[in-house]
C-alpha cells in the first residue's frame, strides 16, 4: 500500500492539520492505515464536510410550505402541485474547471444530472453561472471556449436542455474561473427516493462505469487548496465525462425506481465511494461492508484506497434487498450498464473496506461523516480595499449619456450573450416556453395536470449573482442577489417556491474572507425570510484564491417558481406600438459598484444603499399578479447597466423602438445616474396606460413614454438623445462575439 | 396511419418526435436491438447521439438490428424519415446522398432558422402545397455535425433531381451547407433527411408549429397511397 | 499472432476543413511562423489477426470514402489511398 511520498507526515499531503489527526487516532483507538487516512482525509476535507461553513449555513431557512426535500438529500425538491415536484440543486466544478475546463465544466453538469436523477426525478433543464477574468486576456478566453463546450457537450449529448444562465467577466476571477451548473428534475412526489441505506443484510450494488484513476485525491488536493503555479502538473487527476454513459444510467436508473427495486440510490461524485457509500451509512444509521476487489475496474492494479477514493463519473451506487437483486442486473444489463454486488448493509454502525476477504480498513461510519471538527470563523471586515479597481475602459466622457449607451451594450457584461447560448441545445424535451433572451427566467412547460386536464402550468427558473455588488457589500450585495433571482421569475409572473445556492469564496481561514461569507450568508439568511423562499440545498465552494488574490466573493442563487397559466409566461420584449412604458417598484439608481462605474475605472464603494425588504415584495408581488393577470405585455427587470440598458433590452428584443422623456434634471451628471445607475427593486413593464396606471396604485410607478418606432428617443430638459435601435443592436449583438471567436 | 420511432441508446429526441407525430396520428416506439418494425407505416430516425456518435454520427448505428429492418423497408418503399442525427445516420447507410460534417462554425449552433420549401409534390412536403415553393417553415437547429456536403458531380445530380427539398432561407445557413442544402431526399423519394427539428416547432407555447406540416405532410401521403 | 495497426484518417482534399484552418491560425498567433496547409483528422490504432481486412473494415465502418481519405500504417497492407 503506497501513501504519497512527501517530506511531511502524510496527513498533512493529504490536507489534515496534526490535531485533526489526532482527533482520527483517538476516533478510531490506533493509528489509521492508509486506506482510513486517505478515507478520512476526504470525508474531513472542506469539500465534503463543510468544516468552515456549517455553522454558519445554519442560518438559512430550511422549511417552506412546498419543501418536500431538503438539505442533506442529493439535491432538494419542491410541490409544484398535482402530485408533481421538482428537484434542483446548484454545484460548482470551479477548481477542475480551472485547470481543464472542457472536462471539468462537463463532469460538473454530470455531476449535477446525477444528483438529479439519483432522488429519482429525471432531469429536465439545466442552468450555468459562470465568471472569468476579463475576456480581453487569452487564459479567460480559452476557459471560456472550453467550459462552454463542455457544459454543450455533456447537456446537448445527454438531451436534457439547457434552458439559461449567466456570464461575467471581472478580474477578479482571472485566475480562478467559476463555473457552477444547476440541473432540474421532475418526479411525482411518491417517486421521489432518498439516500439513506437501510435493511441489515439488504446488497450494496455498484452500476455505470468502471473505476480508474480519475481524480484521486481530488477532493482533498483540488478542491480545498488553493491553486498555485504549476497546476499543469494537476491535469491527469481531472475526471473525464462520457455524456452517453450518463445517458445510459439514467435511463437505468429511472427505469429501476419505476420497477420498485431500489431501497436507495445514491450518486459517486466527489470522494468516490467513500464519501458516496458512508454518507448513506450515516443517514441510515447502519454501517456497509465493502468489498473493493469486485469493483470493475479500468486498470487492474489499483490499490484498495484509489478504489475508495476515485472520482470516476458516470456511477451509482443502490441499495437493493437480496431477492430483488437478479432484477436489478437484468435492467442495467438491458441499458448496456455494468451493475456489480459490492457489500452489504449492517448494523455495526461501521464502514469496512474489505480485500480478498481481509479487512483492509475499518471504521466507524460517525467519525466519518459527522465527527469532522468545525471551526467558526474569524471575521473582520478589511481595513483597506480588497480589489484594486479595474483600468478605464470607457470612451465617453463621465456625462455624455449618448455616448455611454452603445459603450455599455457592447461591454462583457451586458453584451448579448446568445454566441454563448446559441452553444446549448435549450430546446430537447420539449418544455422550453421561454428561451434565452425571451424573458428574465426561463420558463418550462409542466405535464398537462390530471386535475385540470387542458390547463397548462410552468415553471420559472433562474440562476444569480452579482460578485462585484457583493464584493462592494457581502450583506446587501447578497441580498441582492437573491431580489434580483426572485424579480426575474416574477417578470414571468411566477411565484418562487425553493432556492439554492453555491457559495464560492476566497480562503475562509483568512479573516476578511471570513466576514465576507459571514456577512453574505446573514444577507441571504434575511433575503430568504423576507420573501418566505426556504433553502433546499446547496453547495460551497471555498478556498476560490489565485496568486493575486481572492476573487469577488460569489453566492448564486438558483430560484424556482410556479405561474399557473404557460400562455401567460411573461416576456422582456416590448409586443406593441402604442404601449405605455412603466419604471415601477422601489427603486433607487445608484452609480457606485455598478458597471458603469466599472468602466470608468472607478473603485468598489464601501456599502451599498440599504434595503426595503417590505417594499421589494410589494413590488414583486405586484409585478408577478399583473403578468399572470396579462395586464401587462412585457416585463424586465432593471440590472447591470440601469434603466436604459433594461429599456435597450426591451426594445431590442421586442423589435420595436420607444420615445421616454426624464424631465426636471438638473444636470447631465445627475441624468447619467438615472439612466444607467443600479439597485434593487425596479422593474420596466409596458402596456396599455390604464393598465399602467392600476398598477401604479399598489407601488411607486413612473410612465417614462412610450412604445414605437426605430430609434429610442430621450427627451430631457437639456434636449433629446435619439440611437437607432439598429445601432445599439450592433453594439450589442457584436460586444461579446467578437471577442470570442474560436480560440483552439 | 402509424408511425415508428426508433430509440439508439443516446437518442435524445425520440420521445419528442413520438409527441409530434401523436399530434397528426398514432406513433410508437422502436427499440434499436429490435429487428420487428411492428407494421408501422413510416420510419422516423429521431435526433440525439447514437450510440454516443463516436467514431462519426451514425456510423455504428447504420448497423444495427433495428437498422437493417429500416434499410430492408426503405428499399420496398417505405417512408423514411431522418431528423439531425437521423439524416446522418440514413447518409451512413447509403440511403441519401451526401455527407455531413463538422459546422463550418466547429460549434454547436441551436437556432430558431427560417427554411425554405423547394418542392412541395412530395411524400414530406405535400401539406405545403397551398403556400407552394418558397414557402418558408421556422424551424430550430441544433447540431455541431450539420454541414451537409456532397462532391461536385453527386451534387449536380442531387439538384438537377429536384432532390433538395428544404433549404436555408438566405443569410440564415447556420452551418456552412453546400447550397444552403437544409433536407435532401433520395431519388425514389421514400426516403427524406433534414437537420432542422420539425418536431420542436409543433406548439404555440413552445415556439413556431411549422414543423407540423412536414408530419401531416408524411400522414396525408401514407394515408392516401400506401394504406388505401 | 495479432499485429498492431493503425489507421490515419484525414479530410479528403478540397473539402472545406474548418479544424485545420483553426489551427493553422492559432499558431501563428502564438509566435509559430511558416506554418501551411494544416489538417486535423484521426488516428484509428487497433490490433487485427489478419491485416489484409483491413481495407474492407475501412470502407464499411472506420472511414466515410466521400469525405475522408485514409492510410494503413505499421502493417504489411498495401495503402490503399
Amino acid at each position: 500500500m503506497s501513501l504519497p511520498e512527501a517530506a511531511v507526515p502524510p496527513h498533512r499531503a493529504l490536507g489534515l492539520t496534526d490535531a485533526e489527526y489526532d482527533l482520527i487516532v483517538e476516533k478510531l483507538g490506533r493509528t489509521p492505515n492508509a486506506v482510513e487516512l486517505s478515507m478520512f482525509s476526504l470525508m474531513w476535507s472542506e469539500h465534503c464536510a463543510y468544516k468552515h461553513s456549517k455553522r454558519l449555513l445554519g442560518q438559512l431557512p430550511t422549511e417552506g410550505p412546498h419543501l418536500l426535500l431538503g438539505p442533506g438529500e442529493n439535491a432538494g425538491a419542491v410541490d409544484v402541485g398535482d402530485g408533481l415536484a421538482i428537484a434542483f440543486k446548484v454545484e460548482s466544478h470551479n477548481h477542475p474547471s480551472a485547470v481543464e475546463p472542457f472536462q471539468g465544466a462537463a463532469t460538473g453538469v454530470g455531476g449535477i444530472l446525477r444528483d438529479v436523477f439519483a432522488v429519482g426525478a429525471r432531469p429536465i433543464a439545466v442552468l450555468d453561472s459562470l465568471r472569468f477574468g476579463e475576456p480581453d486576456s487569452e487564459r479567460s478566453r480559452y476557459l471560456l471556449e472550453h467550459a462552454v463546450a463542455g457544459i454543450g457537450h455533456y447537456g446537448n449529448s445527454i438531451g436534457v436542455p439547457t434552458v439559461g444562465g449567466e456570464i461575467y467577466f471581472e478580474p477578479a476571477y482571472e485566475q480562478n474561473c467559476l463555473v457552477n451548473a444547476m440541473a432540474l428534475g421532475i418526479a411525482d412526489h411518491d417517486r421521489l427516493i432518498r439516500a439513506a441505506a437501510a435493511g441489515p443484510g439488504n446488497v450494496l450494488i455498484l452500476f455505470g462505469a468502471r473505476t480508474g484513476r480519475d481524480g484521486i485525491g481530488g477532493a482533498s488536493v483540488l478542491a480545498s487548496a488553493e491553486l498555485g503555479e504549476g497546476d499543469a502538473d494537476k491535469r491527469p487527476t481531472v475526471q473525464i465525462g462520457d455524456p452517453f454513459a450518463e445517458k445510459k444510467l439514467l435511463e437505468c436508473s429511472l427505469e429501476l425506481l419505476d420497477r420498485e427495486l431500489l431501497v436507495s440510490l445514491q450518486d459517486l461524485g466527489a470522494a468516490g465511494l467513500t464519501s458516496s457509500s458512508s454518507e448513506m451509512a450515516s443517514k441510515g444509521g447502519l454501517g456497509l461492508d465493502i468489498h473493493c476487489d469486485r469493483v470493475p475496474l479500468r486498470e487492474a492494479d489499483m490499490e484498495p484506497f484509489e478504489i475508495m477514493v476515485s472520482e470516476s463519473q458516470e456511477r451509482m451506487l443502490c441499495v437493493v434487498e437480496p431477492d430483488r437483486v437478479d432484477e436489478v442486473i437484468a435492467v442495467c444489463e438491458k441499458w448496456e450498464t455494468t451493475a456489480t454486488a459490492i457489500g452489504e448493509v449492517t448494523d455495526s454502525g461501521r464502514l469496512r473496506v474489505l480485500s480478498g476477504g481481509a479487512v483492509v480498513g475499518d471504521m466507524p461510519v460517525l467519525a466519518l461523516v459527522d465527527e469532522c471538527p468545525l471551526y467558526d470563523l474569524e471575521p473582520a471586515k478589511p481595513t483597506a480595499p480588497l480589489y484594486p479597481p479595474a483600468p478605464r475602459t470607457l470612451r465617453a466622457r463621465d456625462d455624455d449619456a449618448a455616448a455611454i449607451l452603445p459603450e455599455l451594450l457592447a461591454s462583457s457584461n451586458i453584451a448579448s450573450r446568445l454566441p454563448v447560448f446559441e452553444q446549448y441545445d435549450c430546446v430537447v424535451q420539449s418544455r422550453t416556453v421561454r428561451r434565452p433572451d425571451e424573458a428574465d427566467a426561463a420558463v418550462l412547460l409542466l405535464p398537462a395536470t390530471r386535475s385540470a386536464p387542458g390547463a397548462r402550468g410552468a415553471i420559472a427558473v433562474s440562476i444569480d449573482g452579482s460578485g462585484r455588488r457583493v464584493a462592494a457589500d457581502p450583506y446587501r450585495g447578497t441580498m441582492e442577489a437573491v431580489y434580483e433571482c426572485a424579480a426575474n421569475l416574477a417578470c414571468t409572473g411566477a411565484e418562487p417556491l425553493g432556492l439554492t445556492n453555491c457559495l464560492n469564496f476566497g480562503n475562509p481561514e483568512k479573516p476578511h474572507i471570513a466576514w465576507q461569507l459571514t456577512e453574505s450568508v446573514r444577507g441571504m439568511a434575511e433575503a430568504c425570510r423576507a420573501l418566505d423562499v426556504p433553502v433546499v440545498g446547496g453547495n460551497v465552494s471555498l478556498y476560490n484564491e489565485g496568486p493575486d488574490g481572492p476573487i469577488y466573493p460569489t453566492p448564486v442563487v438558483g430560484m424556482v417558481g410556479r405561474l399557473p397559466d404557460a400562455a401567460r409566461a411573461g416576456r422582456l420584449g416590448f409586443a406593441r406600438e402604442g404601449d405605455a412604458i412603466a419604471l415601477v417598484g422601489p427603486f433607487q439608481p445608484s452609480l457606485p459598484g455598478s458597471e458603469l462605474a466599472k468602466l470608468r475605472g472607478e473603485p468598489l464603494p464601501d456599502g451599498l444603499p440599504e434595503l426595503d425588504a417590505t417594499a421589494l415584495r410589494t413590488a414583486l408581488t405586484a409585478v408577478r399578479t399583473a403578468v399572470r393577470e396579462g395586464r401587462v405585455r412585457s416585463a424586465h427587470d432593471l440590472a447591470e447597466g440601469g434603466f436604459a440598458v433594461a429599456l435597450a433590452e426591451s426594445c431590442l428584443a421586442g423589435g420595436h423602438g420607444a420615445r421616454v422623456a426624464f424631465h426636471g434634471v438638473e444636470t447631465d451628471a445627475r441624468l447619467v445616474e438615472l439612466l444607467f445607475g443600479e439597485g434593487a427593486g425596479g422593474f420596466l413593464v409596458s402596456g396599455s396606460r390604464e393598465a399602467l396606471l392600476e398598477l401604479g396604485e399598489t407601488l411607486p410607478s413612473t410612465i417614462v413614454g412610450e412604445v414605437g418606432g426605430e430609434t429610442i428617443e430621450l427627451a430631457h430638459d437639456g434636449g433629446t438623445i435619439s440611437w437607432p435601435l439598429e445601432e445599439l443592436r450592433a453594439a450589442r449583438d457584436g460586444g461579446l462575439a467578437e471577442r470570442i471567436a474560436i480560440v483552439v | 396511419m402509424r408511425f415508428g420511432v426508433v430509440r439508439f441508446p443516446g437518442s435524445c429526441d425520440e420521445v419528442d418526435a413520438q409527441l409530434a407525430c401523436e399530434r397528426v396520428t398514432d406513433a410508437t416506439i422502436l427499440w434499436h436491438g429490435d429487428r420487428d418494425l411492428q407494421g408501422v407505416d413510416a420510419v422516423v430516425i429521431p435526433g440525439g447521439f447514437s450510440y454516443g456518435d463516436y467514431l462519426r454520427p451514425g456510423a455504428i448505428a447504420r448497423f444495427s438490428p433495428v437498422m437493417e429492418s429500416v434499410i430492408a423497408f426503405a428499399r420496398e418503399g417505405g417512408i423514411v424519415f431522418g431528423i439531425c442525427n437521423g439524416f446522418q445516420v440514413l447518409c451512413e447507410a447509403g440511403l441519401l446522398p451526401g455527407a455531413l460534417l463538422t459546422n463550418a462554425s466547429l460549434r454547436f449552433v441551436c437556432r430558431q432558422v427560417d427554411v425554405v420549401v423547394e418542392d412541395t409534390a412530395t411524400a414530406f412536403t405535400n401539406a405545403c402545397r397551398e403556400g407552394g415553393r418558397g414557402t418558408r417553415l421556422s424551424i430550430p437547429v441544433k447540431h455541431t455535425t450539420g454541414r451537409w456536403y456532397a462532391p461536385p458531380e453527386l451534387l449536380d445530380q442531387v439538384e438537377s433531381g429536384g432532390q433538395v427539398l428544404l433549404r436555408y432561407a438566405p443569410g440564415q445557413n447556420p452551418n456552412g451547407s453546400l447550397a444552403d442544402v437544409a433536407g435532401v431526399r433520395n431519388e425514389a423519394g421514400n426516403v427524406f433527411g433534414l437537420m432542422p427539428h420539425p418536431e420542436h416547432a409543433v406548439d404555440p407555447l413552445t415556439g413556431s408549429v411549422d414543423g407540423l406540416t412536414l408530419f401531416a405532410s408524411i400522414r396525408d401521403h401514407v394515408t392516401a397511397h400506401v394504406a388505401a | 499472432m495479432m499485429t498492431r495497426v493503425r489507421v490515419l484518417v484525414r479530410p479528403k482534399a478540397g473539402i472545406l476543413d474548418p479544424q485545420g484552418q483553426a489551427v493553422e491560425r492559432a499558431l501563428p498567433a502564438l509566435g509559430f511562423a511558416g506554418v501551411a496547409n494544416v489538417h486535423v483528422g484521426r488516428l484509428i490504432e487497433l490490433d487485427v489477426d489478419d491485416p489484409a481486412q483491413l481495407p474492407e473494415m475501412c470502407r464499411k465502418l472506420l472511414v466515410n470514402p466521400l469525405i475522408e481519405d485514409y492510410e494503413i500504417v505499421d502493417a504489411d497492407v498495401a495503402p490503399a489511398r
